[in-house]
């Protein structure tokens, strides 16, 4: 599929390399990258990671890196290994990051199916998960470490630390010092840039594979909607192998030249958030969720005036504080209530959050409640969504400053048409649309149709004003018994808003009503429980107490309450719920690992349950095998209680 | 395994420690190598924990030697102990619950401060720049042991697990060249005792460290043990490598008792 890139408005800057070389340029003493070590942050600056890019480029020729040839990338985010990504492209190299935390058996499909000959992973963990494939995979050559810790008794001849490989590339430049520049100036914005594998909810995962002037459209884009400079700071600490990372702190980064600044470590975000305070930020609605239980945690163990004096101006700015972020009009009196709250409560609240030099923060991936996502508004916070998948650059549709509808995802970004297809199905187009599946022509006719149309596989429509408003994914939506439209995602979402519950999964095509399955939030059902005096051992017991069913309940029925007013979604009120004795978890293959239902799986591993919810029985015994981290198997078992809800009575409006 | 066991620079001779009438200890005498982990075992109420003190210099035994590098050791304390770079841990945690964990391990560089009192206090001349070089020190341990996201926490707020890594975290600090461990992995679950147990090995390796250790759980001893000794009712009744000493008619009868 041709691209349709404009590349004469690209200044000759139409791949990364070039575009770190200009940054190098015009930038050389601006910082690029950050990391905390040793409890201190350091610095790299354009012309550092323009210094390291030449030799590890360099290094990685010297060991036989060829034009073509696929790197695999496995780890948390480190300079390291984002520089290695453009030290692949470098010479006209395909970067293929790989999610880190996936076991080596999940690892074994990609790196056999991209033909993977180098390595370049963060630490002993990741070494070992090499080792361990190695056998299954013969293609891999070399293996490239970044932190030598714990590797003193590795002798492997193929294991490489990263800075051996950047001395050997910096002797390589000096004997061939044109080298380099030659294979930079052989790139082409046509090239693939990178291939990220999609995360696979439906079969085995794909590779994605994306050119530099695809990603640099979608990056440009954003920057323009966004007016973003080179005077930012980003958190990098979402998985490199998802695409959204890949456009905010590679493909962005690259092009607006703000510096990107990775965590200590998984468990240190939060800190390193509030110590950096990025002026871009993007995380997932369950993180957004999370943050905000904890400060409602906290708020409830506060003293009475501060509580008091959270809720008050918390109905402040619920009321007005939405239309101050977007410019509408609002009364003088609520003005200067919202400036006083700002002072004592949003202000504080934001520096907690870490979110006090926000200018942009997005979020994508799954729906945002409306209450959340109103909430952060309110406070100040420059909340947004977008909408994309892996083809498209996660790059569709982008809510534009000033025109927020909470229900939508927003108009289509620069660049991008959108079309809405007979079955419901959102059709795009535009230059960020993938050059290919590798390997698999098959998939790729099948993903775009022959006007080069890009089909989304979601479910939605188009506003009068142009916003795109996403149901559900499009094979998901289903029809009840009675013919009624049932769309499992949009009920889910909206139970999920509430703070107790982490995880639904509903049932209801081909059935005469909906089911569903619940998972609690351990974090604020157990404070709610500590509150009551109710004691507890841990998930599978909290998830058995009658009071914590009771409170689920009264959640499901408030919900069905909202259900019957659409017209809609009326027919698909909640009927029988039971709560899972174990938290879904991508180590049994329940979630993705971007923590999505696998739909299919769980209907199938969970039969007996769904059998006994549409079968009338008031309980349900369950053994469970689960995974363990280090991969040891146990089994859980429980006695299930089935919960039956209230449901309302559907008002026909008269026609 | 590549690390080479260096010569004995620990050895304790017939020592016998009483309190009063009762016998602690009863005429042992064993031996610790350089860089090798020695295991100290037995069942509850046979001395364990008073060979620790002995070797720490809390308890002065009424009989015996101890030699340290080939020199008889005199009446000693454990200020001198640590001078003499040897650290422990305790078995019920002993640290200051309301600092954070980096206040905890930086007070495990105490002895390697030169700076005087009034120096500290005001914060000027030697104490500034050591603080600075002993501050490094401190994030080389958060680092290897992984707790950076605590950091700042103060450590009364932490699960015991967490707590037992901070403990020693604070013996670590003091680069130690002898590491004194009571009971590290008590009261914890299957995964902490496995991170424990890399931890162990891992200061033994890298560091060159050696390892003095009581432990209960056998499985644990027999893994990471260059040696073990075995007590039972204050006295000796087996030495040697994990694999002779699993086998010891003694050690089976103390251990399962005279009925098997």
């Amino acid at each position: 599929m041709p691209t349709q890139a404009n590349y004469a408005a690209l200044d000759g800057l139409h791949t990364f390399p070039r575009l770190l070389l200009h940054h190098a340029h015009v930038r050389p003493n601006a910082p690029a990258m950050r990391e905390k070590y040793l409890g201190i942050w350091q610095t790299w600056t354009w012309s550092d990671v323009a210094e390291r890019v030449r030799a590890l480029a360099c290094g990685l020729a010297e060991l036989g890196f060829k034009r073509g040839d696929n790197l695999a990338i496995v780890g948390d985010n480190r300079p390291h290994l984002y520089m290695m990504m453009a030290a692949a492209q470098c010479l006209g190299g395909v970067p293929v990051p790989l999610y880190q935390d996936a076991v080596a058996a999940e690892m074994l499909f990609v790196l056999q199916d991209a033909g993977i000959r180098f390595v370049v992973v963060e630490d002993q963990e990741q070494v070992d998960k090499m080792l361990e494939v190695r056998e299954q995979v013969p293609s891999i050559e070399h293996v490239i470490y970044d932190d030598p810790r714990g590797m003193r008794h590795y002798n492997q001849p193929f294991l490489h630390d990263i800075h051996e490989l950047m001395e050997m590339g910096r002797i390589h430049d000096r004997n061939h010092p044109s080298f380099l520049n030659a294979e930079i100036e052989a790139g082409h914005f046509d090239d693939i840039s990178v291939m990220l594998y999609t995360s696979g909810t439906t079969g085995k995962p794909k590779g994605v594979c994306q050119t530099h002037a695809a990603f640099i459209a979608a990056a440009r884009g954003g920057i323009e909607v966004d007016r973003m400079d080179a005077d930012g700071d980003i958190l990098s600490y979402l998985p490199m192998a998802w695409v959204g990372d890949h456009l905010f702190s590679f493909a962005q980064a690259m092009v607006a030249g703000f510096t990107i600044n990775c965590p200590e470590s998984g468990d240190t975000v939060m800190t390193d958030l509030r110590e950096i305070g990025p002026t871009y930020y993007f995380a997932p609605p369950r993180v957004f969720e999370s943050l905000l239980t904890s400060v409602m945690i906290r708020m409830e163990d506060a003293g009475k005036l501060k509580q008091k004096m959270f809720h008050h101006f918390m109905a402040v700015a619920n009321r007005c504080g939405a239309d101050i972020l977007d410019g509408k009009p609002v009364s003088t009196a609520d003005r200067l209530q919202y400036a006083l709250g700002n002072l004592l409560v949003y202000g504080p609240l934001r520096n907690v959050l870490g979110l006090s030099r926000v200018r942009v923060a997005y979020t994508a991936g799954a729906a945002i409640g409306p209450e959340l996502f109103k909430f952060y508004r309110s406070i100040g916070i420059n909340l947004k969504q977008f909408y994309g998948q892996t083809e498209t650059c996660a790059y569709v549709c982008l809510q534009p400053d000033g025109a927020i509808k909470f229900d939508s995802v927003g108009q289509p970004a620069p660049g991008v048409e959108i079309k809405i297809a007979d079955n419901g199905e959102v059709l795009v187009k535009g230059p960020m649309l993938l050059k290919e599946y590798y390997k698999r022509p098959d998939a790729t006719a099948e993903a775009c149709n022959a006007d080069g149309w890009f089909l989304t596989g979601d479910a939605g429509f188009l506003d009068a004003e142009g916003h795109l408003k996403i149901i559900d994914r499009a094979k998901d939506v289903g029809k009840l018994v009675n013919g009624a439209m049932f769309a499992p995602n949009y009920i889910e979402n909206k139970l999920k808003f509430f703070q107790y519950i982490k995880e639904v999964v509903c049932f209801g095509h081909d059935r005469e009503m909906v089911c569903a399955f619940v998972n609690i939030d351990v974090g604020a059902v157990g404070n709610w429980a500590e509150r009551r005096g109710i004691a507890y051992s841990g998930y599978a017991d909290l998830a058995g107490k009658p009071d914590v069913l009771q409170l689920i309940r009264e959640c499901v029925e408030q919900i069905n309450g909202t259900l019957v007013n659409d017209s809609m979604v009326a027919d698909s009120q909640i009927h029988r719920f039971l709560v899972l004795h174990k938290e879904l978890d991508p180590d049994d293959d329940e979630l993705t690992r971007t923590r999505k239902v696998r739909r299919n799986f769980v209907s199938e591993k969970y039969k007996v349950l769904i059998d006994a919810l549409y079968g009338g029985k008031a309980s349900q015994f369950i053994e469970t095998e689960v995974k363990f981290e280090d991969g040891r198997r146990g089994k859980v078992s429980a006695d299930l209680k089935i919960i039956d809800c209230k449901t309302f009575p559907i008002v026909k409006k008269a026609a | 395994m590549s690390k080479k066991i260096g010569d004995v620079i620990l050895d304790l001779q017939n020592i016998s420690l009483r309190f009063g009438g009762v016998k602690a200890l009863t005429d042992i005498s064993f031996n610790v190598r350089e860089h090798e982990i020695r295991a100290i075992i037995g069942p509850n109420g046979a001395g364990k924990s008073s060979m620790l003190n002995v070797i720490n210099g809390v308890y002065h035994p009424q009989e015996g030697k101890i030699f340290w590098h080939g020199n008889e050791r005199k009446k000693m304390e454990p200020h001198m102990a640590a001078q003499q770079n040897i650290a422990r841990t305790f078995q019920n945690i002993a640290l200051f619950k309301g600092m954070s964990v980096l206040d905890n391990i930086m007070t495990g560089r105490i002895t390697k401060m030169k700076a005087n009192f009034i120096e500290h206090a005001l914060w000027f001349g030697r104490a500034k720049k050591e603080e600075l070089e002993h501050r490094k020190k401190v994030e080389e341990v958060i680092d290897f042991l992984e707790i950076q996201h605590i950091r700042k926490t103060p450590v009364g707020r932490l699960p015991y697990g967490l707590q037992k890594r901070v403990e020693l975290g604070r013996a670590l600090a003091a680069e130690p060249s002898m590491l004194l461990l009571d009971e590290p992995m008590a009261g914890m679950n299957v995964e902490e005792k496995q991170d424990m147990c890399r931890f162990i090995l891992d200061v033994n390796d890298q560091f060159g460290t050696t390892i003095v250790l009581i432990e209960h759980d056998m499985g644990v001893v027999m893994d990471i043990s260059d040696r073990v000794v075995v007590l039972d009712y204050g006295k000796k009744i087996g030495d040697g490598v994990p694999d002779e000493v699993k086998n010891n008619e003694d050690v089976i009868k103390a251990y399962l008792g005279a009925g098997h």
